[in-house]
């Protein structure tokens, strides 16, 4: 199956593994993904928060870049994915910003793809049958508490595939994998989001409250699906926090892929866990 | 349509009957059915460090209190995680309000509040107009300058670093020009949505 694949900044920078254990299990799952032509950043937040027009043409070219190739596109950032499903509305319906758009591309935006979130990818089409199938080294006595964070589920209209106040996605695939999902209060919780850089001191007392949720939950491991929620709670935690996983690594350990290349870039260091459970070889 | 009033607290304060209006105009969201439930504000996740409470700003609007309500806090404070607009009862959508309001501030320089968050989004939106891409580095290292707190995260940057987590140059897209294009196009503020 092929897919038009839009990475986003992060996942070429504080996001790393996030893009590198993505393309591998994308490879291992059967999943071709061309990346969309000259990308650029989708405008969130900044775009959208100071310039109703300029934050849509700036998700705009890269709808009309992923249109020209025909595919339906996949998003692994949820920042990313909630702009371009507001956006691809928008366009739609302001026929104003589409012309003024195609005079900038030299094509305007029919829009007749699906834009989806890869765990929505990976849980749906792929599908959960599928992946147990191919789990080759379950991730056995790993407890997890999944974190989904905001804009991926919500608002549900929007996004189209989870539950915005008590989704499941994240939940049956941590089954799915073999490792254990424990119940916990704080898996829609905002963790301050972009905040991160400018007010660093809220986003400290909130990323810390999911974390501290995340311990006395029993957790071992935080696992996520947005690069922003990823960095605010593996960065702005301390010394004693949970490591904290991209769904797609664990998926990726979980399928017998060699996970150092990404597992190495986190600031809360996982291998201690997971060479005690003997889910990754020593080095 | 502008009229003199004098509030509580004995100062004199401008009241824009319009102002309501022109928000929901620009931000194309209704916000005069809110009854505040406050729903919005027991779930916003930011709430304890804004100065007004989200419905608050809302009221404000609807009694045509642009001044305070566009040098509030509040409005650069909203991390956008739309969990009081999924939760409204009357779809006020507040995150996109917010953003209006950001915007009119911008425009009309009464953003008061939050110094170095809108300095933040006049670097990121710079880079973006520069590279096409994000390059954190670089909006990293002039954000805390600006914030006059370079050494705020340099341990955290330098682990970074270490974890190859950062690229030390920025990627510029092939096709800048069309950047530029949309710069030029969208890039003053408009006050109707078209």
């Amino acid at each position: 199956m092929k897919l038009s694949y839009f990475p986003g900044c992060s996942l070429d920078g504080t996001a790393k593994e996030y893009g590198l254990s993505t393309q591998a299990i994308c490879q291992r799952l059967g999943l071709e993904l061309l990346e969309v032509p000259d990308w650029s950043c989708c405008g969130a937040s900044s775009g959208h928060s100071t310039n109703y027009l300029l934050g849509h043409a700036l998700a705009a070219r890269n709808l009309i870049l992923a249109e020209q190739q025909g595919l339906d596109l996949v998003v692994a950032c949820a920042a990313c994915f909630s702009r371009f499903k507001k956006t691809d509305i928008v366009l739609k319906q302001n026929a104003e910003l589409n012309k003024k758009m195609e005079g900038i591309m030299g094509t305007p935006y029919k829009g007749g793809f699906e834009i989806r979130h890869l765990l929505d990818v990976i849980c749906n089409t792929i599908g959960l049958e599928t992946i147990r199938e191919k789990v080759t080294n379950p991730l056995k006595d790993l407890k997890l508490v999944p974190y989904y964070g905001c804009v991926i589920v919500r608002p549900q209209e929007l996004t189209q595939f989870d539950d915005e106040e008590q989704p499941q996605a994240m939940d049956n695939l941590i089954e799915a994998i073999g490792a254990e999902c424990l119940p916990w209060s704080e898996k829609t919780d905002c963790c301050g989001a972009s905040l991160s850089l400018t007010r660093v001191d809220i986003v400290k007392k909130l990323a810390g409250g999911i974390v501290d949720m995340g311990k006395e939950a029993g957790a071992q491991a935080i696992i996520t699906a947005c690069p922003l929620c990823q960095a605010n709670l593996d960065m702005r935690y301390g010394e004693d926090g949970l490591p904290v996983f991209y769904f797609t690594e664990l998926l990726g350990l979980a399928l017998g892929i060699d996970g150092n290349s990404w597992l190495e870039r986190h600031m809360t260091d996982p291998m201690p866990l997971l060479t005690s459970l003997n889910l990754v070889r020593g080095e | 349509m502008k009229v003199i009033t004098v509030t509580s607290t004995g100062k004199k304060e401008t009241v824009d009957a319009g102002f309501a209006e022109r928000v929901q105009q620009k931000s194309g969201k209704e916000l005069r059915q809110c009854y505040h439930c406050l729903k919005c504000s027991a779930g916003c996740p930011v709430v304890f460090a804004m100065d007004w409470t989200p419905n608050q700003i809302i009221r404000m609007i609807q009694l045509g209190l642009e001044k305070r309500v566009l040098s509030s806090s509040t409005i650069w404070l909203c991390a956008s995680c739309e969990a009081c607009s999924t939760r409204c009862p009357n779809e006020v959508e507040l995150p996109a309000i917010m953003d209006t309001l950001k915007e009119m501030a911008i425009r009309d320089s009464m953003g008061r509040e939050e110094a170095v968050i809108q300095a933040f989004h006049r670097l990121f939106l710079n880079c973006l107009r520069q590279y096409g891409r994000l390059h954190e580095l670089s909006l990293l290292v002039c954000l805390k300058l600006v914030a006059l707190n370079p050494f705020e995260d340099m341990k955290l940057g330098m682990k970074m670093f270490a974890k190859g987590k950062i690229n030390i140059f920025p990627t510029r897209i092939k096709n800048i020009h069309q950047l530029e294009a949309i710069f030029r196009t969208f890039g003053q503020s408009k006050r109707s949505r078209t």
